[in-house]
């Protein structure tokens, strides 16, 4: 008797739908809710041409050789304390094998006020290094060639003020601006939408932004003049979809403010960089690092008229996820943030910062932040992971899974043009509500267990032993208070008196504003002074808030 | 079935310090009212003195705190300290975010009566502000 064969496909559903399934109620979809199927087979994989890496739309790369050629830069956000103690921890990491510099600043530094302002108290040095003029900046590079590495600093609304600061320490140390490299976040909207570190209203704040662009693309072409983030409006609950597509609209904001400006568009195109969250969802993430390169470089070849190809590559930075790391058994942090941080990597990101195990509990001791880039390097040179381009081209599931969040993405974006764009969805609050939703949904799930997270809703443990954190002296407070007043008691005050009041009488007109925060920093005035100088000019901004 | 109808508790969340980390207070902020308490979000970066305000004219019995930059030592004492000044103890304050567990006994010793750290269920910190507060009695 012959058995009639069963059509491959058949059986396998056939098989699939007869075998019992997992009745632990722990939703299948991805953590933005993203439905997935069983199998994903050769039916679901795209029909369109090969792609190659280095090649447009970049779906798989934007290097030919991937990483073959050269490894993503291992950059660790770091940053506590007083200038000096943060310098140390530099030096530390540069001797360890870390390959470029983080900026991490405390929250006046970020906001825009000196250590002795009233509403500094409690704050400095807490969440980063506390900045407060030129002399604290010369300390915290002291040593450290500012021509030879490159540098990321983390700052949005101060931005200008703080990358004048970095180009007049390197000239200082005896580098031109044009020789100097690293990148500026500098990206106010998401700001707006997600972090909340504004001061200044839409207008004079993206003026800033585009100001620091025109004056990079002029007298620092090597700096990556704004890092268009996501990090932040995944980190406030965003889905994956969401963050992929508020922050290439962000992009398409300040593209389109700097035609405005009357920039050509490969003038300061390739100069754009962004910044990714990679979190614990692994295929999800590895699709959306994939779908955003390939929407942008269509946008800028095909809507935004690009012809250079660097115009059209999407390089981004990327951060292991923050809200993805528990205070409960902390060391588990360490599985997790090597997990996304392979998803990063096997997303082709430029470069990658990996969290530190206590991140959750406070800023890493020296030991932490030492696993957290012993992390990357495993992966660099132990997994294999860097030994071919885009190991999971071709892949099935990811090539759908990538296909799904572009899709996702532009149902996004003609929302927010029917808005009437970034900066009117951001007054209405649309984001902002978006992101909440989400944030509000997963919490919920989590509650419910549909979604479990170790050691927090599962796999519980009752005695923890508590780990070492790192703890900042609150002598220090005093100390940096002391050091901004000592500053602005030795320093020429007619020179900077002079500088302020240019800068003040600029910012009413329509100068770029680089040239004159430059001058102000070189006679030592403070960014807090700096701010205040321009608040005066463009007023505060304060947002409605939304539950 | 009782003749006396009661009102719910009023609750002020506030992000008291500098940092822009919303999403916490906006999470506890929907669970709360969910669960039918009356809630009033100040918005972000509040000093000690704007929080105190809000909930006096409120009328508010508790006072919810998040921060995540850092500043809790010097900041939850001080939203204590001037409802001392105001006299105004009877509101109660909890807070909560990146605190680590050394700061909690200190803070608790300063007035602060909870805190909750990372990955507290919703469901807890609604049930100790229920058994925290009794319901108001009717206005009068």
């Amino acid at each position: 008797m012959k058995v009639r064969a069963r059509e491959p496909e058949q059986a396998w559903k056939q098989d699939y739908e007869s075998s019992p399934e997992r009745e632990d109620g722990v939703e299948t979809s991805t953590i933005s809710g993203v439905q997935i199927k069983p199998l994903y087979t050769a039916k679901d994989r795209p029909q369109r041409d090969e792609e190659f890496p280095g090649q447009f739309p970049y779906t798989r790369g934007i290097h030919s050789s991937g990483y073959r050629g050269r490894l993503w830069t291992m950059r660790q956000f770091s940053g506590f304390a007083t200038a000096e103690e943060t310098n140390r921890r530099y030096k530390y990491l540069l001797a360890n094998g870390q390959t470029g510099l983080s900026v991490a600043f405390d929250m006046p530094t970020l906001m825009g006020q000196d250590s002795d302002a009233p509403t500094s108290r409690g704050e400095i040095g807490h969440c980063g290094v506390a900045i407060d003029s030129l002399a604290d900046m010369e300390a915290l590079f002291e040593g450290i060639p500012l021509g030879e590495i490159t540098t990321s600093m983390t700052i949005n609304s101060p931005a200008a003020i703080l990358l004048c600061m970095y180009i007049a320490v390197g000239e200082k140390q005896g580098f031109p601006a044009s020789k100097m490299g690293g990148t500026l976040q500098n990206d106010i909207l998401k700001e707006f939408i997600a972090q909340k570190e504004f001061i200044f209203p839409p207008a004079p704040s993206m003026r800033l932004v585009v100001d620091s662009i025109e004056y990079c693309a002029r007298e620092a072409p090597k700096w990556n003049t704004i890092s268009i983030s996501g990090y932040h409006i995944r980190e406030a609950g965003s889905t994956a979809a969401q963050e992929l597509a508020f922050t290439l609209a962000d992009g398409m904001a300040y593209v389109e403010a700097c035609l405005e400006r009357g920039m050509h568009i490969d003038q300061f195109a390739s100069r754009l960089s962004f910044f990714f969250d990679a979190h614990i969802d692994f295929f999800e993430e590895i699709a959306k690092f994939r779908a955003a390169r390939r929407i942008w470089a269509r946008w800028m070849r095909e809507r935004y008229g690009a012809q250079d190809e660097r115009s059209w590559k999407m390089r981004f930075h990327t951060q292991t996820a923050g809200v993805s790391l528990t205070a409960q058994q902390p060391e588990l942090n360490i599985a997790r943030t090597a997990l996304e941080a392979l998803a990063a990597v096997l997303g082709g990101t430029q470069s990658l910062h990996t969290n530190a195990m206590d991140e959750v509990l406070a800023l890493p001791t020296d030991k932490a932040a030492r696993i957290a880039l012993r992390t990357q390097q495993l992966i660099a040179y132990e997994t294999g992971a860097a030994n071919t381009v885009d190991p999971l081209g071709g892949s099935y599931f990811v090539e759908a899974l990538t296909d799904e969040l572009e899709r996702q993405a532009e149902v996004y974006f003609k929302r927010i043009e029917a808005l009437g764009g970034v900066i009117p969805a951001i007054e209405k609050s649309f984001f902002q509500k978006e992101i909440a939703d989400s944030a509000f949904r997963y919490q919920q799930e989590v509650e419910a267990r549909k979604r479990l997270v170790v050691g927090v809703n599962e796999f519980t443990v009752d005695d923890e032993a508590p780990i070492d954190i790192l703890r900042i002296d609150p002598r220090l407070e005093s100390e940096q208070v002391a050091r901004v007043r000592e500053v602005r008691r030795k320093r020429d005050q007619v020179a900077c008196s002079r500088a302020l009041q240019r800068l003040e009488k600029a910012a009413a007109g329509t100068d770029n504003l680089m040239p004159y925060i430059l001058d102000a920093v070189r006679v030592y005035a403070t960014e807090g002074e700096i701010m205040q100088t321009l608040i005066g000019v463009f007023g505060l901004y304060t947002e409605t808030a939304v539950i | 079935m009782s003749a006396v109808q009661t009102h719910p508790a009023r609750v002020i969340v506030a992000k008291v310090g500098l940092d822009g980390h919303d999403r916490g207070v906006k999470v506890v902020a929907r669970a709360l009212r969910d669960a039918g308490f009356e809630v009033i979000y100040t918005g972000l970066r509040q000093t000690p003195e704007m929080v105190v305000d809000a909930a006096l004219q409120e009328d508010a019995q508790a006072i919810g705190l998040s921060i995540h930059s850092g500043a809790h030592m010097t900041l939850f004492p001080a939203v204590v300290e001037e409802l001392k000044r105001r006299k105004a103890t009877d509101i109660v304050v909890f807070g909560g975010g990146i605190i680590p567990d050394d700061d909690i006994a200190t803070l608790k010793n300063q007035g602060v009566e909870k805190i909750f750290t990372p990955g507290t269920p919703l469901q807890d910190i609604v049930e100790w502000l229920r058994n925290r507060l009794p319901e108001r009695s009717p206005a009068r």
